[in-house]
């Protein structure tokens, strides 16, 4: 691991202060970087693939930073709240089932009990050309070095939203149940504060390197995920090669507004299988009005990977992406609402 | 049967002990030392070498009760900080990247992976396994349904995953099999003795003390 001065913030002024004045490129490669539970930054520190040469802590954020309430406008969610939190917290898992669910399948409890939820939708890719040095080409890791993995092993790399420049998958889960609840974000920056959809924070693979809108000594303050008639019958289904412990190969974050069987509003997220947080908006309109039956519900995954690039070895996740997804939807039409 | 794995236990316990000891005399002894003779005399044995630009910072842990002051690198990780600083060396270092579990300590009663914590970052009370046993060398029930149960082959996994129990039981999710399964996912073992550590945990979860005690 590379040399690092360390210092603690007391409070989010004082973290973006400590973080202003850096020269606007990618925020993942700014020399101040904030850290808070540090799974993933100090995991790709120890791979020298995170190089920062100053480290904020933001822990001491959680006397500001660390709540979930509930109020007419939505779930509102402090940055600094422990995953661990949220998946226990018994009015999320009665009324936004979704966002508890996706953070009783992730990680482990120990991570859980470390990760907050910026960090957790600020995660890195997983693709072990990215976190691994040894391979000459990254574009996310080295911008315009190209891509190992186009041509290497594909297994667990996207189908959805890829670029010629870079196939990784978002490997998130709670950031799947964001997009489809179409939460905002709030922002503190050196010069004051902003929100923004959470769909537009993640960026797509044209600049591989720059992962989100966010610039350097921009802080993620908390989270405001909507109230709709949708968010009690939502479910996350999530499918991967070990039971527990592991990341998506397939993932669908589904929300239901439904008059019996009939579809009044459909909210859609996939994750394991895009290049971001990834919003079905075909398969959600493909759903309006119409019935939910199993027919309905395949016609709405075949609409939500019309549009998939495959590679060598990750074709199969189109076909179980979709059986992700009709799974998911005919779960949360058999959910029984109080 | 039991008796016969007692004693070979018995027997690696032994190497170990003689194991560590021949690596920590022969680095004091400056086998170790002369790669290093630039920084001998400023840096104290156990130090890793100064490195350009690295800060030292004061931090102070508390573990297992004992508060202790200690000048580290900011690199440091806690696990490093418990091994290499304060000799605790029961907390392993397996895969130092959070994947395997066997760092597993509590940190203010939660159970985190000290590999991925920066030793400068701990703000409350670190609990090890060495802080399990009671003073009087009465092990704690979890450590003791797991020689009962042989809940372990090679060992290496094996304070991590006692660790992970304890806390496990605490959290509240011991109550069937598969929820012990579920809530031990974050801890690898290699030797697979997953049904045994499943048969530890609940064999000892009706015997643990409250929370409070533990951690």
């Amino acid at each position: 691991m590379r040399p690092f001065s360390y210092r603690r913030a007391r409070d989010a002024a004082e973290a973006t202060h400590a973080a202003a004045g850096q020269p606007n490129g990618p925020a993942t490669a700014a020399a101040v970087q904030f850290i808070a539970g540090g799974t993933t930054m100090l995991d790709l520190m120890k791979l020298d693939t995170a190089r920062p040469q100053q480290l904020i802590d933001i822990a001491d954020l959680r006397t500001r930073c660390d709540y979930i309430r509930i109020d007419e406008h939505g779930l509102h969610l402090g940055a600094l709240t422990r995953m661990q939190r949220l998946a226990e917290d018994p009015m999320v898992n009665r009324v936004y089932p979704l966002l508890a669910q996706t953070m009783q399948l992730a990680a482990s409890p120990q991570v859980r009990n470390m990760a907050t939820l910026a960090g957790n939708v600020l995660q890195r890719s997983r693709c072990n050309y990215f976190r691994n040095g040894g391979w000459p080409k990254c574009n996310k890791r080295d911008p315009g070095s190209g891509c190992s993995a186009i041509d290497g092993v594909t297994r667990k790399h996207a189908v959805l939203g890829v670029g010629e420049h870079c196939i990784s998958a978002y490997p998130g889960d709670f950031a799947q149940a964001l997009v489809a609840l179409d939460a905002t974000v709030e922002i503190l920056t050196p010069t004051g504060a902003r929100t923004l959809r959470f769909e537009s924070l993640h960026l797509g693979p044209e600049r591989p390197e720059l992962e989100t809108v966010l610039l350097p000594g921009e802080l993620i303050t908390g989270f405001l995920v909507p109230a709709g008639p949708w968010t009690q019958r939502s479910t996350f289904v999530k499918v991967r090669d070990r039971e527990s412990y592991e990341f998506a190969l397939a993932s669908a974050a589904v929300a239901l507004h439904l008059q019996g069987a009939r579809v009044l509003a459909a909210r859609i997220g996939l994750g394991g299988v895009a290049y971001r947080p990834w919003r079905a908006h075909e398969a959600e309109a493909s759903l309006i009005g119409e019935m939910l039956t199993e027919g309905s519900a395949q016609r709405a995954a075949q609409a939500a990977f019309a549009g998939a690039i495959t590679h060598e070895d990750n074709a199969f996740k189109v076909e179980l992406g979709r059986r992700t997804l009709v799974r998911a939807l005919l779960q949360a039409q058999a959910m029984e609402i109080a | 049967m039991r008796m016969w794995f007692h004693k070979i236990a018995a027997m690696q316990s032994d190497d170990r002990v003689n194991r560590r000891r021949f690596l920590l005399s022969a680095g004091a002894a400056g086998v170790v030392a002369p790669v290093f003779s630039a920084m001998a005399s400023s840096a104290p044995a156990t130090a890793p070498p100064a490195v350009a630009g690295a800060t030292e910072l004061q931090v102070v842990l508390t573990v297992n009760g004992q508060t202790r002051s200690l000048s580290l690198d900011s690199r440091t990780t806690l696990l490093d900080g418990l091994r290499d600083h304060l000799r605790l060396t029961g907390s392993k270092k397996g895969c130092d990247h959070g994947q395997c579990g066997a760092c597993t300590v509590l940190v203010g009663g939660r159970r985190v992976l000290a590999c991925l914590t920066l030793a400068v970052a701990v703000r409350e009370p670190v609990t090890t396994i060495e802080g399990l046993a009671r003073p009087d060398g009465t092990l704690h029930p979890m450590q003791q349904a797991f020689i009962d149960e042989d809940a372990f082959q090679c060992g290496f996994c094996t304070p991590g995953q006692i660790m992970s129990a304890v806390a496990c039981v605490h959290e509240g999710y011991a109550a069937n099999e598969a929820q012990i399964r579920e809530y031990m996912s974050g801890n690898l073992c290699r030797c697979a003795a997953y049904p045994h550590i499943v048969a530890a945990i609940q064999a000892a979860k009706s015997q643990m003390p409250p929370a409070s005690s533990a951690a």
